[in-house]
């Protein structure tokens, strides 16, 4: 009874409360980040330096007028911000913040259930996400808004092809399509799989900027050109859950990558013998940590880079991203065989 | 008797999705529909502890195939009432008749194919075929069904040529 029902709701609400909190204070350390590189401040006013700023955000947020356009679609508008909220938030189900751990005279394990296709679940459920922008594009029934989403859509699509078939190689590798597996897997290699696909590791996260509509990818919202973006129509708290999708995508892009790529809650460097003092850290901090560095790098790329013209775009996801996975593919094949 | 319940209640919403996409006259609305049908039949595959399946079905039909019919509707705008369509050499019956012998066929495997429920699902729970679905599925393709695999694989790369041709006449 406690095993099949209790602790996994605990787990549940725990993750997606830790998820909202995250993503709420995500959007503060953007503004701040963005901020330090520019030389400014950043919110100061509400909290010492600004802490309390997301609770202000979305107080405001909640109180604005929600506006739906006349010739609107409304089920469609109003279905379309949960469309996209709902798949960014599911995908941490399979997602292990760490090891199994000892509590209350249980083994519980440190994620929310661990399926045989944990992977592909995951990118399953993120190709779900692409429909909110559509719709919420279309519903509005205004010509920006449909161009951007049409836009939008394409650019997903497209990166879709290349960051699924960049995770075949990463597959291969594992053997294995489960998220906990992956992970032992690495353990049992004594290394991170950076090391040993480091070509995946760039395409997936340059695919992944792509997939969550970072700069220099954010084709979606070019203000100026589209006005906007898909959600120029959108308001109060509607608009809200866009916006917080795009950085619920992040935390698990992110949170995908670590697990992937570096090891999820292993210690640095497994192989080195000298770093085992390092072992006194549980490994969800471990987890923590290296998905906090990826955040950063999101927004370091965003004060950085200046965005892509749409056709750029485009050539490099087809004629580059693409090719170079398939390639990478028949590499990683060709030196299993070998080895 | 839990999956019992599950099962029609999944049974339910694939058959009255697969109703609201033929009736409703928005066409948007009907290919959102179609995605809701390729979700619920996602949920069958997973009843039946097929999971590999049921995450293949939402990532090509619902993530993949269904986006792109969304774009060609939204972009050909589909505003006039389905009144305007009437084909004068449309022929209802002959549409009548080929899925009625569709019907027949599969009533005829229900009733003599044996295609009932083989196995309870519960009891299917831990087997090997449920932990380790995608091997053995991987296996299956690469050495019982090596030819049907292979033969698909070459009708999606003639469609493939077929739609570059098309797109381009000029190569």
């Amino acid at each position: 009874m406690i095993d099949t029902y209790v602790i996994p709701l605990v787990k549940i609400l725990f993750v997606l409360n830790a998820t909202l909190i995250g993503v709420t204070y995500m959007v503060l350390l953007e503004r701040k980040v963005i901020a330090w590189v520019q030389v400014r401040l950043g919110p100061m006013r509400v909290g010492p330096y600004g802490s309390l700023q997301p609770i202000a955000d979305a107080i405001k947020l909640i109180l604005k007028e929600d506006i739906t356009p006349t010739r609107a679609d409304k089920w469609v508008f109003t279905a379309a911000p949960i469309i996209v909220m709902v798949p960014a938030l599911i995908t941490f189900a399979v997602i292990p913040f760490g090891p199994s751990v000892h509590l209350f005279g249980r083994d519980i394990p440190l994620q929310i259930t661990d399926v045989n296709v944990g992977l592909l679940y995951i990118v399953s459920v993120a190709s779900i996400g692409v429909y909110g922008i559509i719709l919420g594009g279309w519903a509005s029934n205004s010509k920006f808004p449909l161009l951007a989403s049409l836009r939008a859509s394409a650019q997903l699509i497209s990166y879709e092809v290349a960051v699924t078939m960049t995770l075949v190689s990463l597959i291969m590798t594992a053997g294995t399509l489960s998220m906990v597996k992956i992970v032992e897997a690495q353990d049992s290699a004594h290394l991170w799989f950076i090391f040993v696909q480091p070509v995946a590791f760039v395409l997936f996260f340059i695919g992944g900027l792509a997939e969550t509509n970072r700069a220099p990818f954010d084709m979606a919202e070019a203000e100026q050109e589209l006005t906007g973006g898909f959600h120029t129509e959108y308001s109060g708290m509607r608009f809200a859950l866009f916006f917080l999708a795009e950085y619920a995508n992040m935390i698990v892009v992110s949170a995908v990558a670590t697990t992937l790529f570096l090891g999820g809650w292993l210690a640095p460097f497994p192989n080195v013998a000298w770093l085992n003092f390092l072992d006194f850290v549980p490994g969800w901090i471990w987890f923590l940590l290296k998905t906090f560095i990826f955040l950063y790098i999101f927004l370091w790329v965003r004060a950085t880079l200046p965005r892509y013209r749409y056709d750029q775009l485009m050539r490099l996801g087809w004629k580059v991203l693409i090719p170079v996975a398939i390639a990478n593919v028949v590499a990683t094949g060709i030196m299993k065989v070998l080895f | 008797m839990g999956n019992a319940i599950a099962f029609y209640v999944t049974a339910a919403l694939i058959l009255g999705f697969a109703l609201l996409v033929i009736s409703t006259k928005n066409t948007v609305h009907a290919v959102l529909f179609l995605v809701l049908n390729f979700l619920a039949v996602a949920a069958l595959y997973v009843l039946l502890t097929a999971q590999f399946l049921a995450v293949i079905q939402v990532l090509v039909y619902a993530g993949g195939i269904v986006v792109l019919y969304l774009f060609v509707v939204m972009l050909v705008n589909l505003k006039r009432q389905p009144e305007d369509h009437s084909a004068p050499q449309r022929r209802p019956w002959l549409g009548f008749g080929l899925s009625a012998v569709v019907l027949a066929q599969l009533a005829a495997i229900l009733v003599w194919g044996g295609a009932g429920m083989p196995v309870d699902p519960q009891t299917m729970q831990n087997t090997d075929l449920a932990v380790n679905n995608v091997e053995r599925i991987g296996m299956l393709l690469y050495t019982d069904y090596l030819i049907p695999f292979e033969v698909a694989s070459m009708l999606l790369l003639v469609a493939m040529v077929g739609a570059i041709i098309l797109a381009k006449r000029e190569l």
